[in-house]
């Protein structure tokens, strides 16, 4: 009785160290374990005794590639408790500082990790040599949303310029002008993205997920919204944890997110596309339609369209936020501490990001719960890779493994920062 | 070099998680003091910006963290023009798009400086919240020397 094992370890750094294992026998997988472990996790234990104007500076350094989420969720924590209201100018700059977020992770991963999949490279280094003005352009999209995070947060990883109530200096027009010019040509790159990626070849791989995200009444979700799924979950943020629960598997030190009743689902750009498309500006919806992008997609292999899709909205809403800009009289809203509890859920470049905080009456944090949108997205990843591989057993083993290391990539989690150095052993047993 | 390169450029790489912390602590280091043609910045390591950080030098002086699981405080220096540099050596390469995919990806787009150095210092613990490991701030002095060295040379 033939069997295989399909084996990936040793990630290192950033969220979590991790890697997978899939083991088959007779045509079927017996098992599958994407195995993590999580450093952030000790943060909710950092967090306790420390002050609630803390909390963004201490999650950004969470991740190196999505601070901002850390820090617009841990405030809108906090201005949930203290009742606080953040708007006009101020809120239009958090959208500002996300969407450099954006463009810098999804032009990250969508050239330099993900790409190289479909295009046969081992890594970016090797697609520079063969597509070099691709990979030029790809460096400068993501240096606009490093720029963009520099000049809104103070610097492009781990922002400073970040506090409870708004900002500790609101950026003059003038500066935020100067990044017009480099907007529209992102923009105009990410268009030429999204036809470029579609173009590639996909592995016939659906599912009937549920997909979770925010959704705001009028925009693309950022910062705020309800959520909501296609099974028609609907609910307020306060609702969460009656509705999603972490569980512990014993072959992870991550917790595995699950909705309390149905189980996996999926977050990210595929879940805010297929949830909030008619949020999308025109040049964004457009651009989908002449791709042929299907909606609702369910391929998470096609992530990738989605994510150059995001990158139009991202370099659109940037350029409507600047040239709307008036800036504010004051850079924050003075906040004062009270005694209480309070959540905060944004949407990640890879997911919804959640944080709920229960602070006293200094505002020191007495307890802390962060759900990354990795932990959020774990189960779903095993069972992809449960399907793919059962699906296609006729693979050899190089390629099976390849695109088992691919079907991990579609969801960008953050263990995808070191995807394209993984360690790859395969044994035939 | 074009008349209008300059000469040299040290960047100290890292974070302040523990020993992550070594090529900020050189850059300081060496912050404090003037030498002529070479400027001295302290960087994340986040490649892309890295990338373009060294455009118009002549020469590149990297110092990083090092994690490879060899003892603490063993020195390692590669020169691009010869050696490529392991991914899986410098403390910020593992993250998607480090110090080592930098550099090779700026040799593919032929955007590299003349030359570039790597010194890079094997650290132990990388957690946030972390101090430095005395041995490694003993080395400071003497890799920052080694930095300035590299940096001036023609």
């Amino acid at each position: 009785m033939s069997s295989r094992t399909i084996k990936v370890e040793a990630l290192a750094r950033v969220e979590g160290e991790g890697g997978i294992q899939v083991k088959v026998k007779a045509g079927k997988v017996e098992n599958v374990k994407v195995v993590i472990f999580e450093p952030p996790r000790f943060f909710e234990a950092f967090l306790r005794g420390r002050r609630y104007d803390e909390a963004p500076d201490i999650t950004a350094r969470i991740c190196g590639i999505c601070p901002v989420a850390y820090q617009m969720s841990s405030c809108h924590a906090m201005e949930a408790i203290c009742g606080t209201t953040v708007d006009g100018q101020l809120r239009e700059l958090r959208r500002l500082l996300y969407c450099g977020e954006w463009i810098e992770s999804h032009a990250l991963h969508v050239y330099m990790l993900h790409a190289p999949d479909f295009l046969g490279y081992e890594d970016a280094i090797q697609l520079a040599g063969d597509y070099p003005e691709i990979v030029k352009k790809a460096l400068e999209l993501k240096k606009i949303g490093n720029d963009l995070m520099a000049l809104v947060g103070g610097r492009e990883i781990h922002p400073i310029n970040v506090r409870v109530g708004g900002f500790y200096r609101a950026p003059a027009k003038v500066e935020l002008a100067a990044m017009l010019d480099k907007l529209k040509w992102a923009r105009d790159v990410s268009i030429e993205t999204t036809r470029f990626v579609s173009g590639f070849n996909f592995p016939a791989f659906e599912y009937d997920y549920e997909f979770v995200s925010l959704r705001h009444p009028s925009e693309y979700p950022l910062c705020e919204g309800r959520l909501v799924s296609n099974r028609g979950l609907d609910i307020d943020l306060s609702e969460y944890e009656s509705q999603f629960a972490e569980e512990h598997v014993e072959h992870s030190n991550a917790l595995h997110s699950v909705h309390v009743e149905r189980g996996t689902y999926f977050v990210g750009p595929l879940a805010r596309y297929n949830l909030n498309f008619d949020r999308l500006p025109a040049s964004a919806q457009q651009i989908a339609r002449e791709v042929k992008l299907e909606l609702p997609c369910r391929n998470p292999f096609r992530s990738i369209i989605v994510r150059s899709v995001e990158l139009v909205f991202a370099c659109e809403e940037a350029i409507r936020i600047i040239e709307a800009y008036d800036p504010p009289p004051r850079s924050f809203v003075a906040v004062t501490p009270r005694e209480g509890a309070g959540r905060g859920c944004t949407e990640a470049p890879r997911g919804i990001l959640y944080h709920r905080y229960k602070i006293d009456h200094d505002g020191i944090i007495q307890d802390a719960r962060i759900v990354p949108p990795t932990a959020q997205n774990l189960r779903t990843i095993e069972q992809d890779l449960a399907r793919y591989v059962e699906a296609n057993q006729s693979l050899g083993q190089d390629d099976l493994t390849w695109q088992c290391e691919q079907a991990v990539r579609n969801y960008d989690p953050c263990i995808s920062c070191a995807t394209h150095a993984l360690k790859v052993s395969i044994d035939r047993g | 070099m074009n008349s209008d390169q300059r000469r040299g450029l040290i960047v100290g790489v890292g974070t302040e998680h523990g020993d992550d912390a070594f090529g900020l602590l050189v850059a300081r280091h060496l912050a404090s003091r003037t030498f002529d043609g070479v400027d001295v910045i302290t960087h994340s390591g986040e490649g892309a910006s890295l990338m373009e950080a060294w455009q118009g030098y002549d020469c590149a002086v990297i110092v990083d963290a090092a994690q490879s699981g060899a003892p603490i405080g063993t020195r390692y220096r590669f020169d691009t023009s010869v050696d490529r540099v392991p991914t899986k050596t410098l403390r910020y390469s593992t993250h998607a798009f480090g110090v080592a995919e930098a550099i090779e990806t700026a040799r593919a787009l032929n955007r590299l400086p003349r030359r570039v150095i790597v010194i890079g210092v094997e650290g132990g613990s990388f957690h946030p919240g972390a101090s430095i490991d005395s041995r490694l701030e003993l080395l400071v002095r003497d890799v920052a020397a080694e930095a300035i060295v590299e940096a001036t040379r023609h």
